[in-house]
């Protein structure tokens, strides 16, 4: 066991971990937004609405990440225009903007199917109550539909964010010197693949687990109705003396 | 109108690339990308099963390695899981044949890249259908078991023609959503150099510089694949549950 080589491949790789959490998040924040924009017109009743949002989610759960993103890196700038389109290019010819617009575009096919199966799962009853109320539709949506709609996708969205830490690591194909693509190039030097990749996989894993921390403890902060009443014994029980 | 042009440029020479040979090649890519998929499959339900066994054990130590495996092959991402069995592989490959002599001191054995990419794909797959698994025995009737036991049926009869016939009914839906996504973890493997469909792409690609034409094709025939799937699984469903259909 080489002690030193390992903490300073695993001083190496963390210090590629925040260009991992920049694409990580900036990947999620642009997905989330096209995946309401995906669900609002999925939900809005119109066909043509529809149509494209179920097109959408077929063509990108249907394909693996890697060609999405070879695709727009490689494959956009086939296109004159967009060679001389001054918005398109400094994004397209830019292999990060192109990992996160790849991630973004493909987590959002995911996370609309999410968000619909919650809005779906939403009691009837509990709309109807609201109705009954007499709330506005944007008063029942507010206060009735979205807050249970979101603590019922949570449990799905904290797997698709899962799913997209891991998809970070692809960022290394496209030359970006992020966790994995540190990890390759310590490899390369040393020759020593298993112990640079298990210096990565552990702060990949610890990185994962805590995320799935955060969710569970977000959920059960977020679910006190659903947990089983304290104890009644143990109320009754006296107040133990103090001493 | 520039946009049209470019694709009119794009269609005609399609027809001229795929006829050159390209088109074959990526049949290639397909048959081999298809037989990752199986291979990695049937590794992924050997480990899958048992580690689905060894996380419904009544042993903490078994738990506790089930657990393990399928928190770690699912949340390692599957590049470096990819990277670790061939780099790895090729790096104990070497070690060993270094030290017993049978290659030079400097030279290296590498791992064939077919094998390290289906052991590390099917042993992520594994953790998958671990899960999916352990979720359809988790499924099955308590009072089945009981009922088994109380016939007096050995372990290995009740595994036999309780368990394993209700398992597989009850996880086919599970094991088509592993199957889609072992399909597309298999375009990674592409980094360490199968002539899978991914990499016939990227070869095309690089070597004719029409990027956007064969990676267009890729992610065209990768949606083919995935999408043949659902009927195939759908009829595999329907089949398995067929003594539970109500008849027509």
């Amino acid at each position: 066991m080489d002690f030193d080589f390992y903490l300073s491949t695993m001083w190496s790789v963390l210090k590629a971990l925040p260009l991992t959490l920049e694409i990580w998040f900036f990947g999620i924040a642009f997905g989330l937004i096209i995946a309401t924009g995906l669900t609002w017109l999925r939900a809005s009743g119109y066909k043509l609405g529809e149509y494209f949002t179920r097109a959408y989610v077929f063509v990108f759960r249907g394909s693996p990440l890697l060609v999405q993103l070879y695709l727009i890196y490689f494959g956009l700038s086939q296109f004159d225009f967009v060679r001389h389109s001054p918005i398109l290019w400094p994004i397209l010819r830019d292999p990060m903007y192109c990992t996160i617009v790849a991630m973004a575009l493909n987590t959002a096919a995911y996370e609309s199917e999410i968000f619909r199966g919650a809005l779906r799962a939403v009691p009837v009853g509990q709309i109807e109550a609201a109705k009954a109320f007499g709330m506005s539709a944007f008063t029942r949506f507010r206060l009735v539909t979205l807050p249970i709609a979101l603590r019922l996708a949570l449990p799905a969205y904290s797997t698709e964010i899962i799913l997209m830490t891991k998809a970070t690591a692809l960022a290394s194909v496209v030359t970006i010197m992020e966790m994995m693509g540190t990890a390759q190039k310590i490899q390369h030097d040393t020759f020593r693949p298993i112990e640079v990749l298990t210096c990565a996989g552990v702060i990949y894993l610890l990185l994962n687990l805590s995320i799935a921390r955060l969710f569970a403890w977000v959920e059960h902060r977020l679910s006190p109705h659903l947990r089983p009443p304290p104890e009644q014994s143990r109320l009754a029980e006296p107040v133990p003396e103090v001493l | 109108m520039e946009f049209l042009n470019d694709l009119k440029d794009q269609v005609s020479t399609a027809y001229e690339l795929l006829a050159a040979g390209w088109g074959v090649q990526l049949l290639w890519g397909i048959a081999w990308t298809l037989a990752v998929t199986v291979v990695s499959m049937l590794i992924g339900a050997v480990l899958g099963s048992l580690v689905a066994a060894a996380k419904l054990s009544h042993r903490g130590g078994l738990r506790f390695i089930g657990e393990s495996y399928t928190t770690v092959f699912r949340g390692e991402p599957e590049l470096l899981i990819i990277y670790l069995f061939y780099y790895g592989g090729t790096q104990v490959l070497t070690g060993v044949a270094r030290s017993t002599g049978s290659i030079g001191s400097t030279d290296i054995l590498s791992m064939p890249s077919f094998l390290g990419g289906v052991l590390a794909v099917g042993i992520i797959s594994g953790a998958y259908q671990a899960e999916v698994f352990r979720g359809s025995f988790l499924a099955i009737h308590r009072g089945e078991l009981e009922a088994a036991r109380a016939y007096g049926m050995s372990a290995w009869l009740r595994f036999r023609l309780v368990i394993m016939p209700q398992v597989l009914r009850l996880a086919v839906p599970g094991l088509g959503n592993v199957w889609q996504l072992t399909i597309k973890d298999s375009a990674l493997i592409s980094v360490t150099g199968v002539a899978e469909l991914m990499l016939t792409a990227n070869k095309a690609a690089r070597s004719t510089h029409h990027s956007l034409l064969f990676y267009t094709l890729a992610g065209i025939l990768y949606l083919v694949m995935t999408s043949i799937s659902t009927p195939i699984f759908d009829k595999a469903e329907r089949y398995t549950s067929r003594s539970l259909l109500r008849p027509k």
